[in-house]
Formats: structure tokens, C-alpha cells, sequence
């Protein structure tokens, strides 16, 4: 276990070499000059020539790389281009608003996700379940900023009940007006995992319900309940690695639910990066979100493996 | 006394002195406002972010020695002293600026302003050796002392600039330096990150938090050294919020009391619910840069005029929601600069296609152009919608148009890149809303033959022998009225020659709620928001 967990830790380095570059590049192949959307339209080419001296965008790209890789090196991504600001201290603000905002659509996914899942595992074939595939199919396929939009017309406009946008001013506004902006954001976020969970859900445990060893169980006399946590840890392993993606997915913000509902996270300052064409604030977040899937996803194995000792013995017989 | 009369007066005795403590705590008033922009603009001196950064952020904190005079909106904004009282120019050379500053004004720091605050300012974007040189401020102000040869502070209260040539546009460039405390600056270790926290100017308001990519507050400066331009409203919040659609929402449902540009098909909900919709035009123009290449058809003056002709305006403006007004040149006929163009542009297909005819065009051999334009960008309006529309337009009477769809940072790339440039091959006119406020940046960058990329935004290579005398004469007078004059002979004549397809000038819509009382909006890109108060 201590070693394959050394092993996966090993591969995150060449893995963070390799998302490096592709963002350096990727970020670079981007049409327009790094500077053009801090200079306005009449900046003389010497003046222009000057700034991009200032910022270091006249070295060779590969120059250019090896400094950014250096300083990441050391924890420094770089200043934003538009705001002044470390792109660091851009970032972790970002990434505290954004998991506040997917912890709680993680926890509303999973246990509504779970809960629908297994329910219409159980009731295969009815009506009920009929309907719970179907509402996780419309939960997987509405557009969240279609979705974000209409809950901020009924909720928000309409009825008055929850604030439109912003997350407030938690220094100053009480706890509970704090938490009313989050609601709109979290359910937005979390409606279409709800529908992936619930039917990845679904198809596992009805997978496991078909198999013979649960009647085994029921010939044996355990009581469902009890027949109920053998499914569960036998599901457990398979919806992890689903609901680890999709924790992962979340985590690395959603520009459209933060956009429509203006939430300064990772989304946001990502979307805003773009438009501005904000090289380091760009390469930085993109750097920053691929290692949260690359560290989520070692968590899940790592995770799985704990759980499901046939992991470990298939990877003990393999070796 | 009546009993009545004597409880009434024993009554208000005893509430006096309650009512007063009320009266004195009266509830602040502020004002919340939803900016477009995705994130604050830089707060140092020299706000990013455009117009919108330099309107929200630029003239709020900071004051310029010049400032555009926003107070009506019946015409177009002029230039006012601001931090300079007075200015003369050296009769003899035209070369030396000399600015009388105003006494007496402060910092938000309590320091003073003088001459030296604003050699260190000029500084801080022009002298490379000075400590306070910033490459953030240089980016978005460092083209405006293009021709500045020299600085000095002459008094207390008085500087000079030298030019290298005479200019009579100089006080336009240096509309937008914003003059930045130096106390602060040294306050705060010389550190403009901690500055652009702690930003200190002369401006009306005084930035009292900040929080990236979310808001800023800022609070009034009871102190100001105008007291025609005191704020009204004690608290100005500006919000960044990119989504149109976030905004009208906002506005509709009480979380913001201002929202600029709001989605036009949303305008009717929010008049439906009581909101102000606030227009004016302004020196915006939506057209077509043209190729004057030798492969573009758009060097014979017959094509030019018969593009201009063929694109119903009114239409287009009924289209938009009449957040438009259909363009005659590149400012609005109202404007003092339009002049007495002999052409005049409408909607006539008939005269375009007989003009076709004339060029060598008609059925069977249609006019085959390639426009760009962008999905979005700062002043593009609703650019693929339109373009449809003017495709449609362009096509019935003989053109063959192709519009190609990039990215607004691409779309500025190619203008970088010239018409004749290898990327721009077969592209024969360029979508790009201008900015037509000042005669420098909104002419002469983009008509003058001096100015083709990269020394200017003349994509499409024009050049002429008699727009450049008439530049050169514009640059040369001093006298504001007469210059206003020639600018008229300018555009007479660039409109004259049709050298650009101009389409629609926008009305730049702004969503107020009821409670917003006591705006003008200006025939500008700035807003002064010390005028407004807000009703209960």
C-alpha cells in the first residue's frame, strides 16, 4: 500500500513537468500579442517594445518557459498582468470561494446522487425508477447557465427569496445572509452531478443486486438491512472513482455557474484571465486546477485501494 | 393654552431631541453599480480596463490637470481644467506647455499637490531611472507623452512641457494621467502593490476597500476641492460583473442600483419593472475599416459609396432595440466635428446598385468582399447579429459578402497585422468600434497615411495627400474653435470620400434603478457620479 502510494506520488512530478508545458504553450498559441490587452489601441511600437521588455515576453519562448518553471519552482507564478497582483494571492482566494461553493454542491450531489441512485437500483424496472432515470438524465443534460439564469428569475427576481449574485459581504452581513448567496450557485453546481451520481449509482448497485451472492446472503437469512452494507461496500470502490471526478470537477470551478452568478472563484478567474488575455494568471490558475485533478485522483486510488481489498491482491498478484 | 395644543407642544418638546439625533444619523446613502468588467481596474493612477475602467475607477479616485466636462448632455463633452487652473503655450516656438496648477488641494493622505507631485507623476510613466517609473501605469499610459521632449517644475504651482513638435492635441493625451500621491507612494515602502490597497488621489471619492474580482468600495471625499462636484451619495460600490444577463438580474431584483450595459432584448422587462433606461449618444462609431490594398475593391470611390448605401440603418437600430442611431460619418451630425458632407449616407439600394453598375459590377458578376469582425469585444455591440443583418443588405444589391468570425483578441491582432500583412490576405474591410472622442486617436490614428501599423491603427492603408494636409492643420491650430472647424473640414471630406462603411454610433444604454436621481448622461465615454443621489 505505502508503496503504491510512493509510486503514484512519484508520477505526479513528470505529470506536473508535462501540464507545465502544455499550458505554457498552449497559452502562447493563443492569437495576439501578451501585452495588447493592457496597451491601448495607439501605443507607439516603442513604447509597446518597452513593456514587453518589462514583463519578459521579448526572450525566446523556450527562455521564457524555463524562468516561469523556475519560479514555480520556488511557489512564485508570476504577477497578473492586469491587476499587479501575485498571481498566487490572486489564486487562493479564488480556490477558498470555489470550495466553499463545492463543498457544499459535493455533499448536496452525493447525497442526493447516492440516495436516488440506490433507490432506483432497488426498484428496477417500476415506475419509480422509471422516473429517477429520467430525472437524472434531465439533471445530466440542462444547461447550467440555463439553469443558473431561470433559478435566479423564480428565486431571485420573482419572488425575492435569495440574493441574484455576489457572495455579500461576509464581514460585515450575518452568517445566514452569507449562506443565502450560496444557495442558488450550490444547487446550480450540483444538479448535474446529481444525475451522473444517481445513475452511475443505479447501474452499480443493480449490477451487484443481480449477482448470486446476495441471494446467497438471503438464503442465509440476513435481514435487507443487513444484505444492504454487503452492496454497499462491494459499490463503494466504482462510485468512488465516479464521485472522485466529479469532486475533482468541481473543485476546478465552473466559469459558467461563477460568471452567471459572480462568484470570484477559480471559474471567474479563469474566464477573466482569458478575456484578458492575462498570461501568468492563466498559466498559473490552469497549473493550479490540473494539480487539484491530479491530486484528487491519486486520493481516490489511494482511497479505493484501502477500501477494496481485491485492488490490493490483483496488484500484488500482478507484480 | 388648550389642552390639545399644550400636549402637541409638550410632545415635540420631548421627541426634539430625538428627532435631531435621528436627523444627525441619518442613513448613508450609497450607490451600487455593476460594471461590465470581469475584475476592479488597477487602482494606482492609471486604471485598466478602457473606457469603463478609466470612467468607474480612473476619474473617481484620481483627477487629471485636465478633465472632461460631464455636466450636460445636450452636447458634446469638452475639456476643462481640472488640477491645472490655466495653461498658455509659447506663442512664438508652440512648443512649451506651461500649466498654472490650482492651490491649495490635497491628497486623500492630507499631503499636498504641486508642482513636484506631478514631475513625479510624469515620473512614474516616463522616466525609466525614477523609482517610481511603473511598467503597469507605463502600459496604459505611457503612449500619451509620445513627443514629450522634456518637464519641469517652474514654481510651486507651475509646470512646463516641452514638445518636440507643436501640438495643439497635447492636453487631450493627458486627459487621462491621473495624478497619484507620492507620500503614499513612499508611505508604503515605494511598493505600487500595496498602493493599488491604499491608493491615495485628489478625486471625489476615496477608495475604502478592495476586493479582486469582486468590488470596491469606495466612500466621499467630504473634503473635495470642488464643491460643485461633492459627492451626493456618501458610499459608491462598484461591483465586477461580466455577464449581462447577472446584471439585469441584479438591478432587477434590488441588488444593485445601476447597471451599465444591459443586454438589449431584456431592456422592455426592465422598463416594465420600473427601471430608468439612460441613453445619450456618444463619440462611439460601430463601422468598417476598408482595404485601400490593389486587390480590394474598395479603392474605387463607386463600391465604397454604393457599401455605405446599401445597409439599412433604421432597420438595423429597430433591430437593436433603438439602443442605436444610425451613423452618417464617424461622429454624430449633432457633433460640432461632422461638417457639411455633400454625401450623405442612408439607405438608398437603388443608387448602390447603380453605383455597382458604374464600378463593373451587377448580376452574374457580383462584388465579392471579405469582412472580419469578432464573437464580442469592448464596443462591438451585438457584432454577429448585425453582420447578418448587413449581409443581408450588402448582398441584394450586388455585393457577395463573407464575414469571417474571430476572437476579439485575434480581430485586434489583425489590425496589428495591416491589410497588405500575409494573415489579412483577401480580407478587404475590418469590424472594429472606435472611439471618435479625440481627434488624435478617433482620425488620425486610423485615416492618417503616418500612421499605418504599427505607428497607428490605419489597417486599411489609407493615405491621401489632402487628409493629411487637413491632419496636419487640425494638429497646427491652437484656437479651440477653429480647430473644431477644421476637425468639420476633416470629416466633411473623409465622409466625402467615403473611406470607411460607417453603420451605427451606440446609445450606450444604462440600467438605473427608480431610486437614482439626478443623472446626466453625457455625450462621452466618462460619467460623473458625483451628481447622483439617491431617493428613499
Amino acid at each position: 500500500m505505502l508503496q503504491f502510494t510512493a509510486r503514484r506520488l512519484g508520477y505526479i512530478f513528470p505529470i506536473a513537468i508535462g501540464v507545465t508545458l502544455i499550458c505554457f504553450i498552449l497559452t502562447y498559441l493563443a492569437p495576439g500579442d501578451p501585452i495588447s490587452a493592457i496597451i491601448p489601441d495607439n501605443t507607439p511600437p516603442d513604447v509597446a517594445a518597452q513593456i514587453r521588455a518589462a514583463y519578459g515576453f521579448d526572450k525566446p519562448l523556450p527562455m521564457q518557459y524555463l524562468i516561469w518553471l523556475g519560479r514555480v519552482v520556488t511557489g512564485d507564478l508570476g504577477v497578473s498582468l492586469t491587476t499587479r497582483r501575485a498571481v498566487l494571492s490572486e489564486i487562493i482566494p479564488a480556490c477558498i470561494n470555489t470550495f466553499k461553493l463545492a463543498g457544499g454542491a459535493i455533499f448536496l450531489s452525493c447525497f442526493i446522487g447516492i440516495l436516488l441512485g440506490t433507490l432506483a437500483a432497488y426498484r428496477q424496472g417500476k415506475l419509480s425508477d422509471r422516473a429517477i432515470s429520467s430525472v437524472g438524465i434531465a439533471a445530466m443534460s440542462v444547461p447550467q447557465y440555463w439553469l443558473g439564469t431561470s433559478l435566479v428569475i423564480i428565486f431571485a427576481v420573482q419572488l425575492g427569496m435569495l440574493p441574484a449574485t455576489g457572495m455579500g459581504n461576509p464581514s460585515v452581513d450575518p452568517f445566514s445572509k452569507t449562506m443565502s448567496y450560496m444557495i442558488l450557485p450550490m444547487i446550480t453546481l450540483a444538479v448535474s452531478h446529481i444525475g451522473v451520481i444517481a445513475r452511475s449509482v443505479r447501474s452499480t448497485v443493480g449490477e451487484i443486486l443481480q449477482q448470486d451472492f446476495i441471494e446467497a446472503l438471503y438464503a442465509k437469512g440476513l435481514t435487507p438491512a443487513r444484505v444492504f452494507i454487503h452492496v454497499a461496500k462491494n459499490a463503494a470502490p466504482p462510485i468512488l472513482a465516479i464521485i472522485g471526478l466529479q469532486v475533482a470537477n468541481l473543485l476546478g470551478g465552473s466559469i459558467l455557474v461563477e460568471t452567471v452568478f459572480a462568484w470570484p472563484g477559480t471559474g471567474s478567474l479563469l474566464n477573466s484571465a482569458i478575456f484578458m488575455r492575462d498570461l501568468p494568471l492563466l498559466q498559473g490558475t490552469i497549473l493550479v486546477l490540473a494539480m487539484f485533478f491530479v491530486v484528487t485522483n491519486l486520493a481516490v486510488d489511494v482511497l479505493q485501494m484501502a477500501l477494496d481489498p481485491r485492488m490490493k491482491n490483483a496488484r500484488a498478484g500482478s507484480r | 393654552m388648550e389642552r390639545r395644543t399644550f400636549l402637541t407642544a409638550t410632545a415635540a418638546t420631548a421627541l426634539l431631541p430625538l428627532a435631531s439625533r435621528l436627523a444627525l444619523a441619518a442613513p448613508e446613502t450609497t450607490l451600487r453599480l455593476a460594471m461590465t468588467l470581469t475584475d476592479i481596474p488597477q487602482t494606482t493612477g492609471q486604471a485598466t480596463g478602457g473606457g469603463e475602467g478609466q470612467r468607474f475607477i480612473g476619474t473617481t479616485i484620481y483627477d487629471s490637470l485636465f478633465a472632461w466636462d460631464l455636466s450636460q448632455g445636450e452636447k458634446t463633452a469638452e475639456i476643462v481644467p481640472s488640477l491645472a487652473e490655466s495653461f498658455s503655450v509659447d506663442p512664438e516656438t508652440k512648443l512649451t506647455w506651461t500649466f498654472k496648477l490650482r492651490q491649495g488641494i490635497k491628497f486623500h493622505d492630507g499631503s499636498d499637490f504641486n508642482a513636484d507631485s506631478v514631475v513625479w507623476n510624469f515620473d512614474k510613466l516616463i522616466n525609466k531611472e525614477s523609482p517610481q517609473y511603473d511598467p503597469a501605469q507605463v502600459a496604459t499610459a505611457g503612449s500619451y507623452f509620445v513627443g514629450v521632449k522634456s518637464y519641469k517644475k517652474i514654481d510651486d504651482y507651475t509646470v512646463s512641457v516641452t514638445l518636440g513638435s507643436p501640438d495643439s492635441l497635447f492636453y487631450y493625451r493627458i486627459v487621462n494621467v491621473g495624478m497619484s500621491s507620492p507620500a503614499r507612494w513612499k508611505e508604503l515602502g515605494g511598493d505600487w502593490a500595496k498602493f493599488a490597497d491604499k491608493p491615495s488621489g485628489t478625486g471625489p471619492w476615496i477608495l475604502e476597500k478592495l476586493v479582486p474580482r469582486e468590488r470596491a468600495e469606495l466612500r466621499k471625499n467630504a473634503n473635495y476641492w470642488n464643491p460643485k462636484r461633492i459627492p451626493k451619495t456618501d458610499k459608491l460600490i462598484l461591483f465586477a460583473m461580466g455577464d449581462a444577463t447577472t446584471r439585469a438580474a441584479a438591478l432587477l431584483s434590488g441588488q444593485v442600483d445601476w447597471v451599465e450595459a444591459p443586454p438589449p432584448d431584456v431592456v422592455p422587462r426592465l422598463k416594465q419593472a420600473g427601471m430608468q433606461i439612460a441613453t445619450n449618444v456618444y463619440p462611439h462609431v460601430w463601422p468598417y475599416y476598408l482595404s485601400y490594398t490593389d486587390e480590394s475593391p474598395f479603392k474605387d470611390i463607386r463600391v465604397r459609396k454604393a457599401a455605405n448605401l446599401a445597409i439599412d440603418r433604421e432597420g438595423l437600430c429597430k433591430f437593436l432595440g433603438g439602443l442605436a442611431k444610425p451613423a452618417k460619418g464617424s461622429v454624430d451630425v449633432s457633433s460640432p466635428w461632422f461638417g457639411k458632407p455633400t454625401f450623405d449616407i442612408k439607405y438608398d439600394p437603388a443608387e448602390a446598385k447603380k453605383l455597382l453598375a458604374e464600378a463593373g459590377y451587377g448580376p452574374g458578376k457580383p462584388c465579392k468582399v471579405k469582412f472580419l469582425t469578432s464573437q464580442s469585444g469592448s464596443g462591438q455591440m451585438q457584432p454577429m447579429p448585425m453582420n447578418e443583418f448587413i449581409q443581408e443588405n450588402m448582398n441584394a444589391v450586388g455585393f457577395s459578402l463573407e464575414v469571417e468570425i474571430i476572437d476579439w483578441e485575434a480581430l485586434r491582432a489583425r489590425r496589428a497585422g495591416r491589410a497588405d500583412g500575409p494573415r489579412n490576405n483577401g480580407v478587404h474591410g475590418l469590424n472594429n468600434s472606435w472611439n471618435v472622442q479625440e481627434p488624435d486617436f478617433g482620425f488620425m490614428s486610423v485615416m492618417s497615411g503616418k500612421r499605418f501599423p504599427p505607428n497607428g491603427n490605419n489597417w486599411g492603408l489609407y493615405s491621401d495627400p489632402k487628409t493629411e494636409a487637413l491632419c496636419e492643420a487640425v494638429i497646427a491650430e491652437f484656437d479651440p474653435k477653429k480647430r473644431d472647424e477644421k476637425m468639420a473640414e476633416l470629416h466633411t471630406y473623409l465622409v466625402d470620400q467615403s473611406v470607411w462603411i460607417w453603420v451605427v454610433h451606440d446609445l450606450n444604454p444604462r440600467g438605473l434603478s427608480p431610486k437614482v436621481k439626478g443623472f446626466i448622461p453625457p455625450q462621452n465615454w466618462g460619467v460623473d457620479l458625483t451628481s447622483i443621489s439617491m431617493s428613499s
